[in-house]
């Protein structure tokens, strides 16, 4: 419940201060937003498999932020940063759905 | 750890659980709640609730601003170096393709307007030149400084060829435009024929006083009738016996007008020069 009610606070912040994103974090901001997607979809998916634990979660979920920022940024430096990025969205989107085959499987059993 | 408590009860019976989805005909009233109970048991408050709400707020509140931050920029923010660079390389072609075209209609306006300025002044030049044939041919009303010539003949003697010299004699003193008795308009194919007493102008009856009127340099014109031996002595003359009366005017209007009939033969030919 808390944390349905932690996203709406969410977004409802995210709407109403709007905040400016500095220049240097924009490239990796739409980065880590996926991340942090995948973070929160493994949690969820350990939740019901019954071996969440809060502390793995936050630090799989800093940790997931901060490898794909850095990666990006990685591949930034590289030359290679667009196709840095668009293989860590493909990684994780591949563990998205994933994690959202496992969380189905466990709702509706199928 | 708090949160451990209300998984407690379900873990007690999950050992044999996990498992269960593979082998289906198992249990099976039991499998399909496990989930959904840890999802119910979830929704009481607890520490990894608050942690996950907060990082849940975080993650919502990011991606907001990461859609609107998206959505209001136009794209060149986000883009690499390299998109830049087709970007710009595009906007330059761009850039040249509508310059030339630019060029191309700058070239085609200037040709359309001076040719419309061509047409225009070759338009008033025929428009100055129909005026002036108009009045050559007798098919508009022309005014301007004159004679006024009565020719009175009370016995009816005077003839065509009288008329006609008197009309080539202001002719030759430059006439421009010549009327007589205000209804003939003498114009190059008009003709004369007697018909006492009168005379017949292109198929029309005109009777003594013969008024001829005629635009030109209004002495030349006066000298022209009146010299020894020209119209006002033949008028006057024993062999006619009428009289006569110059008068030099500043203003002669010619309102008579020749019904120019069309050509059954003469058809204009090509000019070479144009």
């Amino acid at each position: 419940m808390i944390a349905v009610l932690g996203l709406v606070i969410g977004v409802v912040v995210g709407l109403l201060v709007a905040p400016d994103v500095p220049d240097w974090a924009q490239p990796y901001l739409p980065i880590a937003v996926v991340a942090a997607l995948d973070a929160v979809f493994g949690a969820l998916r350990a939740f019901l498999d019954g071996i969440f634990d809060d502390k793995v979660f936050v630090v799989s979920f800093v940790s997931n932020v901060l490898i794909a920022a850095l990666i990006v940024y990685l591949g930034d430096q590289l030359g290679v940063g667009s196709q840095l990025s668009t293989g860590v969205v493909v990684v994780l989107g591949i563990r998205i759905f994933t994690n959202m085959a496992a969380i189905r499987r466990h709702i509706f059993r199928a | 750890m708090s949160d451990d408590k209300p998984e407690k009860p379900a873990d007690a019976v999950e050992p044999p659980q996990p498992e269960a989805p593979t082998p289906m005909p198992k249990p099976k009233p039991k499998t399909p709640n496990l989930a959904l109970r840890r999802l119910r048991t979830g929704f009481k408050p607890s520490r990894g609730q608050a942690i996950v709400a907060v990082v849940l707020a975080l993650v919502a509140c990011v991606a907001v601003v990461q859609v609107r931050v998206n959505r209001a920029d136009d794209g060149y923010q986000n883009a690499r170096r390299e998109d830049l660079i087709a970007i710009l390389d595009g906007l330059g072609q761009n850039t040249r393709r509508l310059e030339s075209e630019i060029a191309d209609l700058e070239e085609r306006k200037n040709s359309l307007s001076s040719g419309a300025d061509k047409a225009q002044t070759a338009r008033e030049q025929a428009e100055a030149q129909v005026r002036t044939l108009g009045i050559l041919a007798g098919t508009l009303p022309a005014t301007g400084p004159g004679v006024r010539i009565t020719l009175n003949d009370p016995q009816g003697k005077m003839t065509s060829s009288n008329l006609l010299d008197a009309i080539e004699e202001l002719r030759d003193a430059g006439a421009e435009a010549i009327q007589i008795n205000g209804s003939a308009r003498v114009v190059a194919s008009t003709d004369f024929v007697d018909d006492p007493p009168g005379i017949r102008i292109d198929g029309q009856k005109v009777n003594s006083p013969y008024v001829i009127e005629a635009i030109g340099e209004s002495h030349n014109l006066s000298e022209a009738a009146n010299f020894p031996g020209g119209l006002v002595s033949e008028v006057t003359g024993p062999q006619v016996g009428g009289t006569a009366e110059v008068t030099e005017l500043t203003t002669v209007p010619i309102t008579a007008l020749h019904a120019p009939e069309e050509h059954r033969y003469a058809r204009p030919a090509p000019s070479p020069t144009k």
